[in-house]
C-alpha cells in the first residue's frame, strides 16, 4: 500500500471517529428539541383543552408528584438493602464466592421490566393484599396508610416495592466496587488497633464510599423516575391521593405508556410534552449523580 | 489490698468470648422457637424463616452483649444485618424466576413458537377456557419483531459506539469535547427508555409525517439506549490495551489507523464483543420504546420499514392488558407467561454468553 492512500486512510478514519463522537452530542441534543418540538402545541394550547381542562401545568403537576413518590419509596427501601448487599459482597463473603454472588445480584438486573411487571400484578400484589388490610385497619391513623385499603394490591406501595427490586443491583454494582477500592491500609490500620469488623468498616469503608453512594443513590433514583413497564402494570392509576395503599396516583412513564395507544393530536402533544418533563427531571438528576462521580475519577459505575 | 485485685482482674483481651459453636446453638434455638410459634398462629413457611431470622438477630446479638460486651454485640448486630439483606435480596430473584417457570412451562410447546396470533380471536380463547380446545396462538411473529428490531439497533449502534470509543481513546487529547462526549455517554445510560421511544416518534414524525410505527422507528430508539452502553464497555476495553503494542506498531512504520484496525481492537475483540452482548440483552427486553414506535401487531411482518411489529415484551404486556378474550383472560395469561419466560432465557442465554466471550476468547498474556 502507498503512503499516499495509507495517508488517506489515516485521515477518513479518524475523521469517521470524531464523527461518531460527535453524533452522540447530536443525538442527545436533538433528543430535547424534537421533543420539544412535538410538545409546543400542549404548553400553549388553550387551557380548557388539554385533559383535566385546566392547563398544561395542573394536568402534568399531580403525575410529577406521583413519579417522584413511587421514585422515594423504592429509594427509601433499596437503600439499606443494597448498601448490606454491598458490604457483604465486598467484606464478608468468602474471597472465593464473592464474585459469583455478585453475579446473582447482577442477574436482577438483567431481567426485563415487563416481566417485573407481570411478577408485581400476579404474585406480589395478591400477596401484599392481606398486609395493606391489615395496616389499613390497625395505621390508618397515619395518613400514608389510610384505608380502605385496594382490593387487588395494586397500589402504590406495591409499585414502589416492585421499582426497589429493580434499582437495586444499581446501587449494589456501583456501591461495592466503590467499597473495594477502599484503601487496604486503611481497613488493616483500623484492625491492627484492635477495631471490630463492624467499627472497621465504620471508620474507613464508609467515610470513603460515601460520595460514591450518594450517587449510585441517585443513579437509583433516575432509573426508578423513569421506569415505565412496571409501574403501568402493577399501578392501577388515579388522581393523586396522600394514601399509598389505595387505587390511585400515576407517573409520568406509566401515564404516558397506558395512554399512548389511542392518543392522537392534542393528548398526543400533552403525553410527548410530560416525556419531556420526565427527560428534564432524569437529566438533572443524572447530571449531579455523575458530577459527583467525576471528582472521584477512579470509579465509574456506567458499565453495570 | 492491691495484690489481690492484681491478680484477680481478667485480662481485658481474653475476657468473655462465645465459643465457636455459639452462633450455631442459637441458629438451632431460634428455628425450633419460632417453628413452635408459628405452629400456634398457623404455618407458613414465608413468616417461619423471617421470625427465624429477627429472632436469630436478637438472640445472638443479646448474648453476645451479656457475654462480650456491647462493641462485641454490635459487631455481631451488623453482620446479622449485612447478610440479612443480602437473603433479603436473593428473595424477589428467586421468587421471579419460580413464578415465571412454573407459569411459563405449560404454555410454552412447540405451536406456540412456531404459530403467529393472527386470526386468534376471543372465541377460541373462550373455547380453550372451557376445556373444549387447546390454547391456539403464539409468538412467532413477536419472535420475529424483537429478533429484526434488536438486528437493526445493533446495525446502528456497534459502528457509531465503536468509533465513539475509538475516537475517545485513540485520537482525543483529553480535550474540552473528549469530556463532553465521556460526561454525556454517561448521562444518556440514565434515559429513561420510554424517552427514548418518544424521541423516535417525534424524530419521524418531523421527517416522514406524524403516526409513522414501523420497526425501524423501534430500532432507532433501541440504539439511543444501546450507544452509550457500547461506547462505555468498548472504552474501557480499548485503554485495557498496553501502549507497548502501539508503540511497536508504529515502530514498525504502520500507519495509526492501521494500528488501530490490525492491533488495538483485535487485541480488545473479545472484551468489546462481551460489551456488545450485554447491551444487547438490554435492549431486547425494553417495552416501552417498543410501544410507542411499532405500534403492536398480530401477523407476521418481516419488513421492518413498513406496518406494525410485535415484539415479545410488547406481546407480554399486550395479551395482560388487554386479554384476547376479555371475559376469559386465562388463555392470554398463559401465553403471556410463555413468552416472559421465553424472553428470560434469552437473556439470560446472553447474559451468559457475554461471561464466556469474556472468558474464552480473552488474549493470552503469554506471561
Amino acid at each position: 500500500m502507498s503512503s499516499r492512500t495509507s495517508q488517506t486512510g489515516d485521515k477518513v478514519f479518524s475523521t469517521t471517529a470524531l464523527v461518531a463522537g460527535v453524533l452522540i452530542l447530536v443525538v442527545l441534543f436533538s433528543v430535547a428539541v424534537f421533543l420539544l418540538i412535538q410538545a409546543l402545541p400542549a404548553f400553549f394550547a388553550d387551557p380548557s383543552e388539554v385533559t383535566g381542562g385546566e392547563g398544561f401545568w395542573s394536568y402534568i403537576w399531580p403525575i410529577v408528584v406521583g413519579t417522584v413518590m413511587a421514585a422515594a419509596i423504592a429509594l427509601i427501601i433499596a437503600t439499606p438493602i443494597s448498601i448490606g448487599v454491598a458490604l457483604f459482597i465486598s467484606h464478608y463473603a468468602p474471597r472465593q464466592l464473592a464474585q459469583g454472588l455478585g453475579y446473582v445480584i447482577d442477574l436482577l438486573a438483567a431481567i426485563p421490566s415487563v416481566i417485573y411487571g407481570v411478577w408485581g400484578i400476579t404474585f406480589l400484589a395478591v400477596e401484599l393484599e392481606p398486609v395493606y388490610e391489615w395496616l389499613a385497619q390497625n395505621a390508618g391513623w397515619i395518613p400514608i396508610f389510610a384505608g380502605p385499603a385496594s382490593a387487588t394490591g395494586k397500589t402504590m406501595l406495591t409499585a414502589g416495592i416492585v421499582l426497589a427490586v429493580m434499582i437495586l443491583p444499581i446501587i449494589t454494582s456501583i456501591s461495592r466496587e466503590i467499597f473495594l477500592q477502599t484503601p487496604k491500609l486503611h481497613e488493616e490500620a483500623a484492625l491492627a488497633l484492635g477495631a471490630t469488623r463492624w467499627e472497621m468498616i465504620r471508620m474507613t469503608v464508609i467515610p470513603f464510599g460515601r460520595p460514591g453512594v450518594i450517587s449510585a443513590v441517585m443513579l437509583g433514583l433516575g432509573r426508578a423516575l423513569g421506569e415505565t413497564m412496571a409501574v403501568a402494570l402493577v399501578l392501577s392509576t388515579g388522581p393523586l391521593i396522600a394514601s399509598l395503599i389505595q387505587t390511585g396516583n400515576s407517573t409520568i412513564a406509566a401515564e404516558i405508556a397506558l395512554n399512548y395507544p389511542e392518543a392522537y393530536g392534542l393528548r398526543l402533544s400533552e403525553l410527548i410534552a410530560a416525556g419531556l418533563v420526565l427527560f428534564v427531571i432524569t437529566l438533572a438528576v443524572n447530571m449531579v449523580a455523575r458530577w459527583v462521580i467525576s471528582r472521584h475519577k477512579e470509579f465509574s459505575g456506567a458499565n453495570s | 489490698m492491691t495484690n489481690t485485685t492484681l491478680t484477680r482482674r481478667q485480662s481485658k483481651l481474653t475476657k468473655g468470648r462465645l465459643p465457636k459453636y455459639a452462633a450455631w446453638a442459637v441458629l438451632a434455638a431460634a428455628v425450633i422457637l419460632s417453628a413452635a410459634i408459628m405452629t400456634l398462629i398457623g404455618f407458613n413457611a414465608f413468616g417461619w424463616g423471617v421470625l427465624a431470622a429477627v429472632l436469630f438477630t436478637l438472640g445472638l446479638t443479646g448474648i453476645s452483649a451479656a457475654v462480650e460486651g456491647a462493641r462485641k454485640a454490635k459487631d455481631k448486630l451488623a453482620t446479622c444485618l449485612v447478610v440479612g439483606s443480602f437473603l433479603v435480596a436473593l428473595l424477589p430473584l428467586i421468587s421471579v424466576i419460580w413464578t415465571v417457570l412454573v407459569n411459563g412451562l405449560p404454555g410454552l410447546t412447540p405451536e406456540f413458537l412456531f404459530y403467529s396470533m393472527n386470526g386468534v380471536t376471543g372465541e377460541f380463547d373462550d373455547a380453550a377456557a372451557e376445556g373444549n380446545a387447546p390454547v391456539l396462538g403464539g409468538a412467532y411473529h413477536a419472535l420475529i419483531g424483537t429478533l429484526l428490531m434488536t438486528l437493526w439497533a445493533t446495525l446502528i449502534s456497534v459502528p457509531v459506539g465503536l468509533l465513539a470509543a475509538v475516537y475517545l481513546v485513540e485520537y482525543s487529547s483529553g480535550g474540552l469535547l473528549s469530556k463532553a462526549i465521556t460526561f454525556f455517554v454517561d448521562v444518556m445510560t440514565g434515559i429513561p427508555s420510554i424517552v427514548a421511544g418518544l424521541f423516535a416518534v417525534a424524530f419521524f414524525a418531523v421527517i416522514l409525517g406524524p403516526g409513522t410505527k414501523t420497526g425501524f422507528v423501534a430500532a432507532v430508539a433501541l440504539s439511543v439506549l444501546m450507544i452509550p452502553v457500547v461506547v462505555r464497555s468498548t472504552e474501557e476495553m480499548l485503554r485495557i490495551v498496553p501502549n507497548e503494542l502501539r508503540e511497536a506498531s508504529y515502530a514498525l512504520g504502520v500507519r495509526k489507523w492501521r494500528t488501530i484496525t490490525k492491533v488495538v481492537i483485535p487485541t480488545a475483540i473479545s472484551g468489546i464483543a462481551s460489551g456488545v452482548t450485554l447491551a444487547i440483552a438490554r435492549v431486547v427486553g425494553e417495552t416501552a420504546p417498543i410501544l410507542v414506535t411499532a405500534g403492536f401487531a398480530t401477523s407476521i411482518n418481516f419488513n421492518v420499514f413498513s406496518g406494525w411489529m410485535a415484539s415479545l415484551p410488547t406481546f407480554i404486556y399486550t395479551q395482560i392488558i388487554t386479554p384476547t378474550s376479555p371475559s376469559n383472560p386465562d388463555p392470554s395469561a398463559q401465553r403471556a407467561w410463555a413468552a416472559a419466560l421465553l424472553l428470560i432465557v434469552m437473556v439470560m442465554l446472553l447474559n451468559l454468553a457475554a461471561r464466556l466471550i469474556a472468558r474464552y476468547f480473552a488474549p493470552k498474556t503469554g506471561r
